[in-house]
């Protein structure tokens, strides 16, 4: 399959999800400039962590009218699977193909930790390596990532089951305890109502080897593999 | 015209910022504060043939870029200068 892994002014993580993509799970994998305007032939595009263009503003603000943000609108209007990851779930929800926005953590310090994820709904594109209700340890390190929607909008994404993953304890309980940023309903992860656009805060390319502290972040890119296939 | 933009957290939106000057504020003696809220204040020049054309380009410049609708408010004031 081939990916495409957008890199921004202050894009941290590209490098290591081309990594993870080429060297870790073999797959054909492109970095896109975010002033290109075609995306190379990409089956997945991947926007990736990091601080585009400074945070200014808010975190994803001005990324989002990159030239290369309208191709990837078009792209995922036509049904193409786009996954963004960490700031790159900041630009997705800027740009409005994702519902809600990531506002500045409850605890207003930044975190940088390994956190449990429980798999909301294992059917989609994004998801359906892991079983329903399955755990997956994955780290996060932002100061941004408090997930926040309108109450209308967050029972509507329960309802057609959206949240693809929450914060969760070791055993599986969404408590506020086990919610490292004070996300609304402890929500991780989202996809869009077509299920083709998909952010999360966790950085599944950074779970791609034992070496690493863990494998869990595989799933996800094996779900996107397989679905594409 | 120049135009000063004021951009704050929307009503019941979390602000964690505007809550901890709030405690710093109440531990410095300052009780009577409350509902502290911490926000952005943009200054911006605009050439415009009149205050109402330079008002309708602020009121879009806050809703495509300087605010984000989802959780923030904004209200601007647009002067002749």
């Amino acid at each position: 399959m081939k990916w495409g892994v957008v890199r921004f002014p202050g894009s941290l993580d590209d490098g290591d999800a081309l990594w993870a993509l080429r060297d870790a799970l073999g797959q054909e994998a492109a970095s896109l400039w975010h002033k290109d305007e075609t995306l190379g032939g990409a089956e997945c595009v991947v926007l990736p962590g990091g601080f585009s263009y400074g945070d200014y503003l808010r975190c994803g603000a001005i990324a989002r009218f990159s030239p290369i943000m309208k191709s990837v609108a078009r792209f995922a209007a036509d049904g193409g699977l786009v996954l963004g990851i960490c700031n790159g779930f900041q630009i997705l929800c800027e740009a409005h193909l994702l519902p809600g926005a990531l506002t500045r953590n409850r605890s207003l310090a930044f975190v940088c930790d390994f956190v449990n994820l429980r798999v909301e709904n294992a059917a989609t594109p994004f998801t359906r390596a892991a079983r329903p209700g399955e755990l997956l340890r994955l780290p996060i390190k932002h100061g941004e990532g408090r997930y926040v929607a309108p109450e209308d909008e967050l029972r509507q994404l329960e309802e057609r089951g959206q949240i693809l993953l929450r914060y969760v304890d070791e055993s599986g309980a969404a408590t506020d305890a086990a919610n490292p940023n004070g996300a609304m309903r402890s929500i991780a992860g989202v996809a869009n109502e077509r299920f083709n656009v998909f952010g999360l805060m966790p950085h599944p390319e950074h779970a791609v080897e034992a070496a690493l502290g863990g494998v869990a972040g595989r799933k996800i890119f094996e779900s996107i593999a397989g679905a594409a296939r | 015209m120049r135009a000063k933009v004021y951009v704050t957290p929307r009503k019941g939106i979390l602000d964690p910022q505007g809550r901890a000057v709030e405690g710093a504020l109440k531990s410095l003696g300052f009780g009577a504060v409350g509902n502290v809220r911490v926000g952005r204040f943009i200054t911006l020049e605009i050439d415009a043939p009149s205050r109402a054309e330079a008002e309708i380009a602020v009121r879009q410049i806050c809703e495509r870029l300087l605010a984000n609708p989802n959780i923030e408010d904004f209200t601007f004031e647009v002067a002749a200068e």
